[in-house]
């Protein structure tokens, strides 16, 4: 990866690590109080995958997807807003941290049934296809979310139509308090697709460099019609399954564990290989000054915002803002509405 | 009596049900975590095993099915869902397999198979994470649906299902888990399709289920100070519902209010209101109203949820509007003040 790419991904990561110890602090003091299910640990994944796409791809993500949201660049005032409540929120103020959107940056919404967007990616993908328009769309989904049937049909369905989807799977080895030990018979989820002739890869998935540069290939792949890719990022969830509690609560084990991976920091890891390519710490710290920047204006932006109108309560259950969007060959109908 | 909570009523009800009854395991996500599904399942899988309590995968549709499966092969199983959102996944195996056994074979064979999903709304959880839909489960012969408001009936409910020989549905609220009262200390079953009296009254009948009850309660209280005497009905199961209990009251009362914690539009309050009119309809004073969810998803942010939940204050002012045959009624629409809503068209 060439420095210029490989700054952008450490300001990303930083980014998502500093706005989660926020959320976070929000959670404990009761500011924030919908569930928020912390990224923290797993930056790599997003931010390697997010900058392997471009514009017009989709990205579909799960309860736990403030990093995937930021990856992507979308608005941080609005992702703060939308954890607080307020009525200029991503979702003003309807969806809270597990449903977020973002549709110039090709999120469409994300949400939290288990699985639940990995049949959509695989629809995104048919979108594609049948358009022809060389997007790819991407779902993010924990090891949890491989344990429901959807997500077995989905690889189905896209191998059989060499969809352009790329499945990534983040493996942070808990669905909730439940190690993978316990719901799977060995650690091969990699292999998950060779039945349907995906092919399958296992990744370091605290190596920003590694799942960038698989990414690039699984999109290639895609968009050349080749059909679908499964990328196993194996990584760990460092905070508790919900909230900002050190997740230290699950048994000895965990304890062990935890402390093995907090040696294997994502961010940590991409700073040194910054410093090994040249980048001064003068230019790191001009990095880490802009997020905290960031960070700041868009917290006090949502602080500021107003609530939603509880007047408002009713609207939206029909979407009036979607367009009447009739081809060009039904000339009557498009009068008559 | 001793008294215990709800959610301790229906721990010990799991408990007796395994320690009497080598039929019975348990199957569903969380059953092994501290805070999954509250305290109802503390520490089973310590006296009971691994193998009778299996906290599983992240497999609803194969968890139930598999539970159907046992069923039919002579087990009384229980499936736990942690959220009744989450077993919409699992519709399969309860509504097209499990309700259709018997009929299809013509009662050769019976499923006994508990299905216990969790109504786990507020909180800011929204849309996905708070849904009632107990009346998509009514709607569908051959299934039965419980809804337990007490500690006593959470214990006597579960232990009836579990014997009854067909699908139960055994619908329990976290909001009602802390709520303590007193529970026999044996194994009981409160019967299926036997509704309660909770408070007399002879101006206005208020029937309700589960976490609604609680609320009514209260609201019956705020109406004896403004000199109105509500009846309180808990119908404790409501499929099949109480018919008799509900329409003697209504003869009494001529008035009737439906509290229901999930929405108005073909929900159980619908089905009560068609039923009564149907069969009482001259004993009636007023149109019956419903005080249920406004017709939207559950939203996140603190205020439009404060809107979102009908409260004592709602099912208060709507029981006075229809005792006075108020015209305001009409009017409706839900605030912080007022929330959820009142339905009289
Ligand atoms: C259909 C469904 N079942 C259960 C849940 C409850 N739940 C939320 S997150 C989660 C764990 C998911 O684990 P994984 O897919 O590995 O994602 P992680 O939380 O580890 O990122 C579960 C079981 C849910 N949200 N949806
Ligand atoms: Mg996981």
């Amino acid at each position: 990866m060439n420095r210029e790419t490989l700054c952008q991904c450490y300001r990303l990561m930083l980014l998502i690590r500093s706005a989660e110890e926020k959320i976070g602090d929000w959670v404990e003091r009761g500011e924030a109080r919908c569930p928020c299910h912390l990224y923290i640990g797993q930056e790599a994944i997003a931010v390697g995958v997010g900058t392997a796409m471009r514009a017009g791809d989709t990205l579909w993500g799960n309860h736990r997807s403030h990093g995937h949201y930021l990856a992507r660049e979308a608005s941080l005032t609005g992702l703060f807003a939308e954890i607080l409540g307020k009525a200029t929120g991503c979702a003003h103020g309807r969806g809270g941290s597990m449903h977020l959107i973002a549709k110039d940056q090709g999120i469409l919404g994300t949400v939290p049934i288990v699985a639940a967007t990995i049949p959509l990616a695989v629809g995104a993908a048919l979108a594609s296809s049948l358009r022809r328009d060389g997007c790819v769309s991407v779902a993010f989904f924990g090891d949890g979310a491989t344990e429901e049937g959807h997500f077995h049909e989905s690889l189905n369905l896209a191998a059989v139509y060499k969809l352009p989807v790329i499945f990534v799977c983040e493996n942070n080895q808990y669905a909730s308090h439940l190690h993978w030990s316990e719901r799977r018979p060995a650690a091969n989820l990699h292999e998950v697709g060779s039945l349907y002739r995906i092919p399958g890869i296992c990744l370091d998935g605290n190596d920003v460099e590694a799942v960038h540069e698989a990414s690039l290939r699984a999109m290639e792949r895609a968009r050349a019609g080749a059909g679908p890719s499964f990328l196993e990022c194996r990584t760990y969830r460092w905070r508790g399954h919900v909230g900002p509690r050190w997740d230290i609560d699950v048994g000895l084990k965990r304890r062990d564990e935890l402390h093995d991976w907090l040696a294997r920091c994502p961010i940590r890891r991409a700073k040194e290989r910054l410093r090994k390519l040249g980048v001064t710490e003068a230019e790191l710290s001009a990095i880490e000054q802009s997020v905290q920047d960031s960070i700041a204006q868009a917290e006090a932006e949502a602080r500021a915002a107003p609530w939603p109108d509880e007047g408002e309560l009713l609207h939206h259950v029909y979407c009036a803002a979607a367009p009447l969007d009739l081809p060009w060959f039904m000339p009557s109908i498009r009068e008559a509405a | 009596m001793r008294e215990l909570s709800y959610a301790a009523a229906i721990r010990e009800a799991h408990q007796q049900l395994l320690s009497e009854d080598d039929r019975v395991f348990v199957i569903g996500q969380g059953l092994w975590s501290p805070w999954y599904v509250g305290n109802t399942m503390t520490d089973l899988e310590k006296e009971f095993g691994r193998n009778r309590i299996i906290d599983c995968p992240v497999s609803e549709n194969a968890t139930t099915g598999a539970a159907v499966g046992a069923a039919l092969s002579g087990m009384r199983p229980i499936v736990v869902h942690p959220r009744m959102d989450f077993m919409t996944l699992a519709v399969d195996p309860i509504v097209n397999q499990a309700a259709n056994w018997s009929y299809l074979f013509a009662g050769q064979i019976g499923v006994p198979l508990v299905v216990r999903p969790i109504i786990n709304r507020g909180g800011e959880q929204g849309a996905q994470h708070s849904q009632a839909l107990q009346a998509f489960f009514m709607h569908v012969p051959g299934v039965k649906v419980v809804m337990p408001a007490t500690p006593e009936d959470a214990k006597g409910l579960l232990v009836a299902a579990v014997y009854d020989g067909n699908p139960v549905l055994y619908i329990d609220d976290r909001w009602l888990y802390g709520i303590t009262g007193p529970v026999p200390r044996h194994m009981y079953m409160t019967p299926l399709g036997v509704a309660a009296v909770r408070r007399r009254g002879n101006d206005i009948t208020v029937v309700a289920s589960s976490y609604m009850v609680q609320v009514a309660l209260h609201a019956a209280d705020r109406l004896k100070e403004q000199g109105i005497e509500a009846e309180v009905i808990d119908l404790r199961t409501i499929k099949p519902w109480d018919k008799d209990t509900v329409c003697n009251s209504v003869i009494k009362t001529g008035r009737l209010l439906v509290a229901d914690g999930t929405w108005a539009t073909g929900g159980v309050a619908a089905e009560i209101v068609a039923a009564v009119v149907s069969r009482v309809f001259r004993h009636l004073k007023a149109a019956p109203v419903r005080v249920c969810l406004p017709d939207t998803p559950a939203p996140t942010s603190r205020t439009l949820e404060q809107a979102y939940y009908p409260n004592a204050n709602t099912i208060a002012t709507a029981a006075s509007w229809l005792v006075r045959s108020d015209p305001s009624i009409h009017d409706h629409r839900p605030t912080a003040e007022l929330p959820g809503r009142i339905v009289f068209d």
